[in-house]
């Protein structure tokens, strides 16, 4: 196991309270392997996401641990997490295309980068993973604006894998590109996976039909809970959570044809995280919910590597 | 970049035309004969001088003339640095008395406005994100900048000169001295200095504490801030990358802020009787000197002007987005 | 939205300390003159008294009632501060809104304008007008101001209108034949509100710092007492050198009050506006 998550829970702090964003979630991701983090927005993922790097002013760590390589991360201390940063955990933000800064040339800030992080630019081996995305040796002479959005994008995922981190986290690095773009992207990533570059990732998107060309692993939250983690072909062939098997049918289609089903968004809206109820998250708009649902239905696993969060499915 | 400067360029030169046109159209849309009237009004030293002013200023003036060569006459003499002869200090020429006081003014503008640019940058950036300097620096900040130059400059005269006497109030160097290059002169001109430009630097200080402080803590939370302390980068290199990307702004506030700095230096240089162009307009306007007023006019908006092209340049050779052709600063 | 911002408004210091400041020094700018029977240039009494019972801020060398003639200050200050802020308020409103909605050869020109207003000194163009057309009143004081000082509030108004030109309620009001006044009037400024009230309150303060300082020069209202103008008489007669400190120690105390407050409340306000400001 590379990753280890143990019911990990992070709350918002608000004026009117805490927000439950991150409710006790657990999972283990293993060598080599890319999962695949899906949902509505609002669900945790993106939390998830930045609880595993850095957790923003308003989030605190509230119980749950994560431990990466056999080392708990210290995911609530903002200072002695830094060792780990870059190094073992790594991310591609959402916003690449302004992620780096607009006055530095891009080779001097990624030299200050490292040497801030007291590692030596490996001029070759950058070089080198330049050439590897199709990046021509000279942007390292230029300014970000030089740069078209693509290159950026892909600027910024050398960057984040230079140091060749254990876990690299992609939080939604696609919403914003077009469909060849996004399946550039994918192998791209595919391949820093197959090379070595990252030993396991951690795609976050509200996108299942793109996680499904790219991760091993799919698992959907909910409301601040995991829902369902199963293979990717299985969530996509056969879900066993009510909420996935309703995502999934809200798509057009996910490499099965779904010609005759109407296409249907899932009615109704997630809870407010603020105060939730006890019980299932997902029972007032589930199609099967019954009274059993008004306790928390536990995590289980129906079959090797297939865990389901639902009363129906056990 | 040739198209940002040749837009300022553009500018620069429409404001420097409309403020000669003005300081002509003015005087021409008084009622009555302008040279009678103005004579009548100032109080000119000696009355032997009047008439000769009399004739001085008609021809001057040339209303004989079609209007658009009095216009024509009136850049004409301006190319040749003429700006007519002051009423208050016949028979000085109006460019001399006014070339003799600006090295005083720019001797207190150059240094308040840089230091206190300078200075009050380095302290927002303190300021920012850390609770006890912000609830500090802040506060103060707002007090100097609301100040009114004149009010500092006076309660910094009245309590360092007259209360306790350790500064001069009045003047640019002791009466008793004569211009020279010798040490006590240059001493006793800094002591005279030190007043005027203290006042000035403390009022400005506060608005560049102030703009900082909000510029720097939007670049702290900029994506690239955000990027980097996802990679682990320590704070000193995150807190250099925005304080260098939030002088951009105030670098355009340097250009915004000249009129009011510039103003502040002649109220300023009036509250210490200092020898530079403020108080030759508070002489100006007092002996209703119209010639020298629109001579120290042009002199301002000619100066702002230049200053403002510095500051372009300045601009461009800092921020790299104006140089690779983009659109980086406002125009 | 609006109980929101209520609700962070009654609880945000700045914004307190500020309008209440302010408030206070209005009130006696307003009433105070009520309570005072004579005209505030009257030769009252005793010459140079320190303050004191009868006299609370003292007399100066004339023997004028300072007190007296900070009130009336005051009230001409805020007057001159409100006009000359509303002035360059309104002219900045519709120079950006134009600027900004219509786009194209009318922002060209506009932008052009208020660029070149932008750079000119202001002072000194408003000491050139001031000496030539010599119209001293507190009113033709705070029109200059106004017509001087816009071109900033303008320029930042135009891009915030440039923004909001894009959005699809402005597009949909556009669809239906809505004219560029009324989209104005009725969808961009609604949206902005809060901002124009932030502008102004900053032209506000702006205005009052610049009319102390033509008044200092001699270029103040004639009919008038203002607090500039108390500054610019105790210099005249060196207040400062007869230890006079009470003639001009008070009215530039009272002008950093005013544009202190205004200040703070504006940074108050922005916060009560803006959540991102808002602390935790």
């Amino acid at each position: 196991m590379t990753l280890e998550v143990d019911d990990l829970r992070v709350y918002y702090r608000t004026l009117k309270g805490d927000v439950q964003a991150l409710d006790g979630v657990s999972f283990g991701l293993r060598d080599g392997e890319i999962l695949g983090l899906a949902g509505e927005s609002g669900c945790g993922k993106t939390t998830l996401g930045k609880a595993l790097i850095r957790l923003d002013g308003r989030m605190k760590h509230v119980g749950g641990s994560v431990t990466l390589d056999g080392q708990v991360l210290p995911i609530g201390d903002d200072v002695k997490m830094n060792p780990y940063r870059f190094k073992q955990v790594s991310l591609i933000p959402q916003y690449s295309m302004s992620a780096m800064n607009p006055t530095r040339k891009i080779g001097r800030m990624v030299r200050e980068l490292l040497e801030s992080r007291r590692e030596k630019l490996d001029l070759d081996e950058l070089h080198s993973r330049l050439d590897l995305v199709e990046l021509p040796r000279h942007v390292l002479g230029k300014y970000p604006i030089e740069l078209s959005g693509g290159m950026k994008q892909r600027m910024v995922m050398v960057i984040s894998t230079l140091l060749n981190p254990s876990l690299l986290i992609a939080d939604e690095i696609t919403s914003a590109l077009d469909v060849s773009t996004q399946k550039a992207v994918v192998t791209t990533l595919k391949g820093f996976r197959d090379r070595g570059f990252v030993k396991s990732m951690i795609f976050i998107t509200h996108d299942i039909s793109l996680t499904n060309q790219l991760a091993d692993t799919i698992m959907v939250m909910y409301a601040g809970k995991l829902a369902e983690k199963a293979p990717a072909s299985t969530v996509v062939n056969a879900p066993k959570h009510p909420y996935t098997q309703l995502l999934i049918s809200s798509l057009p289609e996910v490499g099965v044809r779904y010609a005759d089903k109407r296409l249907t968004g899932i009615p109704g809206n997630p809870p407010s995280l603020l105060k939730p109820e006890p019980g299932c998250r997902f029972r007032d708009r589930c199609p099967l919910a019954f009274e059993k649902c008004a306790e928390d239905p536990p995590p289980v696993e129906v079959e090797k590597d297939h865990v389901v969060a639902c009363w129906k499915a056990a | 970049m040739r198209r940002y400067f040749g837009r300022k360029l553009l500018i620069y030169g429409l404001t420097f035309f409309m403020a000669v046109t003005v300081n002509w159209l003015v005087p021409r849309l008084m009622p009555g004969d302008p040279v009678a009237s103005m004579l009548a009004r100032a109080r000119v030293a000696q009355p032997e001088a009047q008439e000769a002013l009399r004739v001085y200023y008609n021809n001057l003036f040339g209303f004989d003339l079609p209007w658009w060569q009095q216009y024509l006459n009136s850049w004409g003499s301006l190319f040749r640095g003429d700006f007519g002869i002051s009423l208050w200090a016949f028979p000085t020429p109006v460019a001399d008395l006014l070339t003799r006081a600006v090295p005083y003014s720019l001797a207190l503008l150059i240094p308040s406005i840089l230091l206190s640019w300078v200075v009050g940058n380095r302290l927002g950036a303190l300021a920012a994100r850390r609770k006890v300097l912000d609830n500090t620096v802040l506060p103060v900040s707002y007090v100097l900048t609301a100040t009114p130059y004149l009010w500092l400059a006076a309660l910094m005269a009245w309590g360092f000169g007259v209360v306790w006497g350790i500064f001069p109030v009045a003047g640019g160097y002791s009466f008793s001295m004569t211009p020279s290059l010798t040490w006590a002169f240059l001493v006793d001109l800094f002591w005279h200095w030190l007043l005027p430009f203290a006042s000035l630097f403390l009022v400005a200080l506060g608005g560049w504490a102030i703009g900082m402080r909000n510029v720097i803590i939007y670049e702290l939370e900029s994506d690239y801030a955000n990027y980097m302390s996802a990679l682990g980068a320590p704070q000193k290199l995150i807190r250099r990358y925005a304080f260098r990307n939030a002088v951009l702004p105030q670098i355009t506030g340097l250009a915004l802020q000249l009129g009011v700095l510039v103003a502040g230096a002649l109220v300023t240089e009036i509250v210490f009787s200092y020898p530079g162009l403020g108080s030759l307009i508070l002489a100006a306007i007092q002996n209703k000197d119209f010639f020298l007023l629109q001579g120290a006019f042009l002199f301002i908006v000619l100066g702002v002007l230049i200053a403002n092209f510095i500051i372009d340049v300045v601009y461009v050779i800092v921020d790299p987005r104006t140089r690779v052709g983009m659109a980086g600063a406002a125009a | 939205m609006k109980t929101e911002a209520l609700y962070f408004a009654v609880r945000n210091t700045k914004l307190l300390v500020g309008a209440g400041i302010i408030l206070v020094l209005l009130g006696i700018g307003v009433i105070g003159p009520f309570f005072i029977d004579k005209p505030p240039t009257e030769y009252v009494g005793m010459q140079m008294q320190p303050p004191g019972g009868e006299y609370w801020l003292g007399t100066n060398t004339f023997g004028q009632d300072l007190w007296a003639q900070f009130v009336h200050g005051l009230r001409t200050t805020f007057l001159v501060g409100a006009l000359g802020g509303g002035i360059a308020a309104v002219i900045g409103m519709v120079v950006g809104f134009l600027a900004g909605y219509k786009g194209g050869w009318i922002d060209e020109i506009l932008n052009m304008l208020t660029n070149i207003v932008l750079v000119l000194p202001t002072l000194a163009v408003l000491f050139i007008l001031n000496a030539y057309i010599g119209v001293r009143s507190a009113g033709m004081q705070a029109l200059f101001i106004g017509l001087t000082q816009w071109p900033w509030a303008a320029r930042s108004i135009r891009a915030q209108t440039f923004s909001l030109r894009g959005r699809d309620f402005v597009d949909l009001a556009r669809l239906s034949g809505v004219g560029s006044g009324r989209i104005i009037m009725r969808e961009i400024a609604p949206n902005m509100s809060s901002y124009l009230l932030l502008t102004f309150i900053l032209l506000f303060g702006g205005s009052i710092l610049i009319a102390s300082s033509l008044d200092f020069i001699g270029l103040g209202p004639t009919d008038a007492v203002s607090l500039g103008l108390m500054l610019q008489q105790a210099h005249q007669w060196s207040a400062m050198h007869l230890g006079l400190w009470w003639w001009f120690v008070p009215p530039g105390a009272g002008i950093t009050l005013i544009v202190g407050a205004l200040y703070v409340a504006n940074v108050g306000l922005d916060e009560v506006f803006n959540p991102k400001l808002r602390e935790l």
